[in-house]
């Protein structure tokens, strides 16, 4: 896919759990260096067993997985200084303040400078927005705050990867609106961001690359320009005569058309040779108030429910 | 919706910076960290404070007790040793006070703290940042244990420092009367007492391995914490059982109170040479199981 070697590469990876569920299976993943991949599943499905794996917390049962080119977990001390990761939610230390935590993480690298971790610590600080709670127990903390501090945890070094389990879990719209574009400011710094998530409409907001999991299996890896355009898009028309315009579309040949609700009818896009601005003027002319004409695009949804057969539910 | 582009524009490569290697130096920023961390916490002070509290208690009941009679008996052997020399020399406090904690209170004090290590960072999650900052596993159970080593230290000096203050406001101080009946000097007693001091420190580090290793087998900070302590009072009970007197020798506690012998002029050193050895065993083996477990498990927490 890109030129430069993957930052991310999984072979088979897989791990079995003692009571002998199959969390991740025959995992092959490539994340590209400088992409922002998204990592998407519902939940259960083995993200979080694979983003453990990856950052060598626990042992694969079968298969290999290599971080910036080393393997995992045998390389961990080498390559891990150079990631950063949030997994499963930010853990801290409820007894010590914000400011504190950082420190103690830092001082758990040992590859950090002592002499600059005061000043790393406050800059974390500063690109998550927590200057003025630093000092505050981070018992005290809300969960939004919390997640803050987890990501400025990730930030302490200049990473080349980002490891990001669910970011903006408990975040409030506006957080999660920053910590997009921080997301998008630090890959423009040319940090490959590697970010899990069940959000869909997140993943297709800021992220170039993308892959979905299901039931411990990947079912699909590519750009995001490129899944979404496997699927189609749909035409909807919102009009209060749902019935005449329904039976229009049919006759002119336009599939798997729906009425949804009180005054929705949709349907699949109409072949390329077919004007839609004639298909309106054909539905006003035989008598249909159209209210609302659009040609939606497809989201990543569309694709990933094309993709799956699927819909996006918590795996049993 | 908007879309997020595929951006294909050249990119600035994350700056390689500045070779970063591991200094010694620098990895005694993890120690300190976790030592810190460990005092700070509210749980540890309180036990200090419990720690703090016990000679004063002694002191006070002794002074209590004797103060009608005057100078009490020379060598009853009736209740915890040297108990009854404590209203001729306020120093003798300091080694009444470590006899009395010895057994239960700084063991259970350094069970709760070993015994949470592990677990306690598991249990809330913490342990998985340490380890992708990385702390690396073998390094960051080195410093758990050598930091709970030190807490070993500052609680027996919290003891001693305690009974000394509260020996030297109540009683008289002097020369001191060993057990083999010489007398030796206030400041040779006192470098006895430091001796004394380091000697139960060193007692408590079987037990600080044991409490690590069982911290290595959970998630839950508590569960550590009991069953170490747990294990502790039935070991306890097991050497006091005549009938189990042959396993007696293998037990952490055995030799503990042979810290007394620091006290006879000459030093007896028999006994104390066997306490070093046997903590030396446990710390080999439970320290060697605790890696073993640490550096292999799977942290799902």
């Amino acid at each position: 896919m890109g030129n430069s070697p993957a930052v991310i590469e999984t072979s088979g990876l897989s791990k079995r759990f003692r009571g002998g569920q199959l969390a991740v299976n025959g995992l092959d993943l490539t994340v590209p260096r400088g992409s922002v991949f998204g990592f998407l599943g519902p939940n259960g499905s083995g993200k979080t067993t694979t983003i453990r794996m990856l950052m060598g917390l626990i042992e694969p049962t079968s298969g290999t997985a290599r971080l910036l080119g080393s393997p995992m977990p045998k390389a961990a001390r080498a390559v891990l200084p150079r990631v950063g990761a949030l997994i499963e939610g930010p853990a801290l230390y409820g007894f010590l303040s914000g400011r504190d935590n950082l420190l103690r993480y830092d001082a758990a690298d040992p590859t950090a400078d002592p002499r600059t971790r005061t000043a790393r610590v406050g800059a974390a600080l500063d690109r998550v927005g927590l200057t003025a709670a630093a000092g505050k127990k981070a018992r005290a903390y809300s969960l939004g705050m919390k997640q803050r501090l987890g990501l400025a945890s990730a930030l302490l070094q200049q990473r080349e990867l980002l490891v990001l389990d669910e970011p903006t879990n408990g975040l409030d719209p506006q957080g999660m609106r920053e910590i997009r574009s921080l997301i998008r400011e630090l890959a423009e710094d040319g940090t490959t961001v590697f970010l899990s998530s069940h959000l869909l409409d997140e993943i297709e907001q800021v992220c170039s690359h993308a892959a979905v999991m299901n039931q411990g299996r990947l079912v699909v890896q590519g750009e995001v320009a490129e899944l979404a355009a496997n699927a189609r898009g749909r035409l909807v028309v919102t009009t209060p005569d749902t019935g005449a315009a329904a039976r229009l579309l049919k006759e002119r040949g336009i599939a798997d058309v729906a009425v949804a609700g009180e005054d929705r009818v949709s349907s699949e896009l109409p072949p390329d040779e077919m004007e839609l601005a004639d298909l309106n003027a054909e539905l006003v002319r035989a008598g249909v108030r159209v209210r609302g004409f659009t040609a939606e695009r497809a989201s990543l949804e569309d694709a990933f429910v094309a993709l799956t057969g699927e819909g996006f539910d918590v795996a049993g | 919706m908007s879309r997020a582009e595929v951006v294909e524009a050249p990119r600035r490569d994350p700056e390689p910076g500045p070779a970063r290697r591991p200094g010694v130096l620098w990895s005694l920023g993890l120690f300190r960290s976790e030592l810190v961390t460990v005092l700070r916490r509210w749980r540890t002070l309180a036990l200090l404070v419990v720690l703090a509290a016990v000679p004063i208690l002694i002191g006070i009941a002794v002074k209590v007790d004797t103060g009608g009679r005057g100078g009490g008996g020379g060598g009853g052997e009736g209740g915890p040793a040297f108990l009854t020399q404590i209203t001729n020399n306020g120093l003798f406090l300091v080694f009444a006070a470590l006899a009395a904690t010895l057994p239960v209170f700084l063991p259970m004090a350094v069970g709760v703290v070993a015994g949470d290590a592990v677990a306690g960072e598991a249990g809330s999650g913490t342990l998985r940042y340490l380890l992708v900052a990385p702390a690396g596993r073998t390094r960051l159970l080195l410093a758990k244990y050598v930091s709970v080593l030190a807490f070993c230290a500052i609680a027996t000096l919290v003891v001693a420092v305690s009974a000394l203050a509260v020996g030297a406001l109540l009683f008289p101080l002097g020369e001191v009367t060993t057990i083999s009946g010489t007398q030796i000097s206030f400041a040779d007693g006192l470098l006895r007492a430091v001796a004394i001091a380091g000697v139960v420190a060193v007692s408590l580090s079987g037990m600080a391995a044991l409490g690590l290793f069982i911290s290595t087998l959970t998630n839950s900070g508590i569960a550590a914490m009991a069953t170490t302590i747990g294990l502790l009072i039935t070991v306890q009970i097991l050497g006091q059982i005549p009938q189990l007197h042959a396993i007696g020798p293998y037990l952490f506690p055995h030799y503990w109170l042979s810290f007394a012998d620091v006290l006879r002029q000459p030093v007896y050193w028999d006994q104390l040479v066997k306490n070093f050895e046997l903590q030396a065993l446990y710390v080999a083996v439970f320290g060697s199981a605790a890696w073993a477990r640490f550096t292999t498990k799977d942290i799902t927490a």
